[in-house]
């Protein structure tokens, strides 16, 4: 596949929605350990949301689709993964399909974005450390092929936070007790990466 | 799990609903969820919001005195912006409205994202974050110190200076140096159980405490055996003189987590006033109750500010709120 549509970014959220309901108790277990438990019910209603988006293009999915997040999800996800979505949908434009770079380029301003307003960097064991690697990895002219790398690389860097001192958001309130748990923020990020690869 | 609630999914609205029944001086927006006073025009209103579970903050600090509006997220969620924004263009006064802030990073965005929002409606916004913890030390290595106890003294200066009919410029100022002259430290015996979650936040043998807690049920910095009122108040009281000297006359709070009897915060206020007064600090006033709590915790958080005359006349100053009242 080469081309995105308005009606893949809609499978791409009711996916991801499907994917958060699916593990949200995992979400919960992985917050709970290290930050106040909520990220699984939060991202649920979210992304529930997110799933009712519709629009002509596929900016203007991931516009509605993005706004949503911000308005019902509350907490640090809501805005941090709204915020992907409401970047990459601006960098997508008014055009009716995107090509596999074109693509990427957006996926490159959402996670910009999300840089900007969390002031996380890799390393921060935060949803940063799933968002980067995927987008670094969704690369070349083939959808399929590169969103299944970007959500291998995804995987790969949610599993990598394990051992690492949070430094960001409510996790980073444990110091050293921190270590030896998965970010949840980098769960959700990977659940949205395997979503997109699961499309086709 | 055992609460007082029909369902989790409705506790919030349920518990709304309540709140607007008790007190029908205030208004109670179930759709938007938001709980206001009339605006009072020609002066700076008081927003604040955050998430719920820390009741009576911050609902129970709408009234004359001090918040104008409050916005109620989810347990333990910050308000989303459309909330942040429903609530201070309900309450604006024409002359700008000062966003108060607890530092967390979901509540931070939230509130921005409202800010930004607002000032497309050409409302001006102040915003103070208010960052008393010192249980969080290696602040510039995480997400900053918490926001706590010292939020209720924020909303009652700095809302006492709106009364008055202070600039926002003057209100904004008086709310950081608020924050700036304070310091919070808390415990916890037993961790909260978020409703939706159905299970406490972090596991506690019957023979520990933790030490250094957020009021989000997130774990603090470590564990320890139970300790008596006495270390408890002497180990709290350390860590926040080492960080703000505390000299002359202070504003006391010892507030209760949610799970804590009266008579254990009066025991703890004891320790308190006593490694206080030993030190040549005066504890000018005091608060012991629940203002700032965290679900169904057990446990407290001591706040000491230290006062100035004008802080010490705004604080005195009359309120009538749900959950502070005098002077009126």
């Amino acid at each position: 596949m080469t081309a995105v549509d308005a009606g893949l970014c809609a499978r791409w959220m009711a996916a991801t929605a499907a994917l958060v309901t699916e593990h949200a108790d995992e979400l919960t277990a992985l917050d709970t350990a290290i930050g106040d438990g909520d990220h699984g019910l939060n991202l649920r209603r979210g992304f529930a949301a997110a799933a009712e988006a519709v629009g002509d293009t596929p900016g203007a999915v991931l516009k509605a689709a993005g706004t949503a997040l911000v308005n019902t999800t509350g907490g640090a996800s809501g805005p941090l993964y709204g915020t992907f979505l409401r970047r990459a949908a601006k960098a997508l434009g008014d055009d009716p399909t995107a090509t596999a770079t074109a693509f990427a380029a957006a996926l490159g301003a959402g996670l910009e974005g999300v840089r900007r307003l969390g002031g996380a960097a890799e390393g921060d064991k935060t949803m940063i450390d799933a968002l980067a690697p995927a987008v670094a990895a969704f690369t070349g002219d083939d959808f399929s092929t590169a969103a299944r790398a970007a959500a291998d690389a995804a995987a790969s860097g949610r599993d990598a936070t394990k051992p690492l001192v949070a430094r960001k958001g409510r996790a980073s309130y444990l110091g050293e007790r921190s270590a030896g748990h998965i970010d949840p923020g980098a769960a959700s990020s990977a659940l949205l990466f395997e979503a997109l690869a699961g499309l086709t | 799990m055992k609460k007082l609630i029909n369902t989790p999914e409705t506790l919030l609205t349920d518990a709304l609903d309540g709140f607007a029944a008790a007190h029908p001086g205030l208004t109670v927006d179930l759709e938007q969820r938001i709980v206001t006073r009339p605006p009072s025009p020609g002066k700076v209103a008081l927003v604040s919001g955050g998430g719920s579970g820390h009741e009576p903050l911050h609902a129970g600090f709408v009234g004359p005195g001090m918040l104008h509006a409050a916005c109620p997220g989810e347990v333990f969620t910050s308000p989303v912006p459309g909330q942040v924004q429903a609530a201070t263009e309900a309450v604006h006064g024409g002359v700008g409205v000062l966003h108060v802030v607890k530092n967390y990073t979901g509540d931070v965005l939230n509130f921005a994202l409202a800010a930004e929002l607002l000032d497309d409606d050409d409302i001006e916004v102040a915003t103070v974050i208010v960052d008393d913890d010192v249980a969080v030390t290696d602040s510039t290595h995480t997400a900053g110190r918490r926001g706590t106890g010292a939020t209720v003294f924020v909303e009652k200066i700095a809302g006492a200076a709106a009364e008055a009919g202070e600039s926002l410029a003057v209100v904004h100022e008086l709310a950081r140096e608020v924050n700036a002259r304070s310091r919070s430290y808390g415990v916890a015996l037993s961790a909260g159980t978020v409703p939706a979650v159905g299970r406490p936040g972090f596991p506690l043998g019957d023979d520990e405490m933790e030490w250094g807690v957020g009021i989000h049920g997130e774990p603090g910095r470590r564990s320890g055996p139970l300790a008596p009122a006495r270390d408890i108040a002497a180990e709290a009281l350390d860590a926040i003189a080492t960080d703000m000297p505390l000299t002359g006359e202070a504003l006391v709070m010892v507030n209760g987590m949610g799970a804590t009897p009266l008579i254990e915060l009066y025991a703890m206020f004891a320790e308190v006033a006593h490694w206080l007064n030993a030190r040549g600090v005066t504890v000018s006033r005091s608060l012991v109750g629940n203002y700032v709590t965290s679900l169904d915790m057990a446990g407290c958080s001591i706040t000491v500010m230290n006062l100035t005359p004008r802080l010490l006349d705004l604080w005195d100053a009359p309120v009538e709120t749900p959950a502070l009242r005098w002077g009126r």
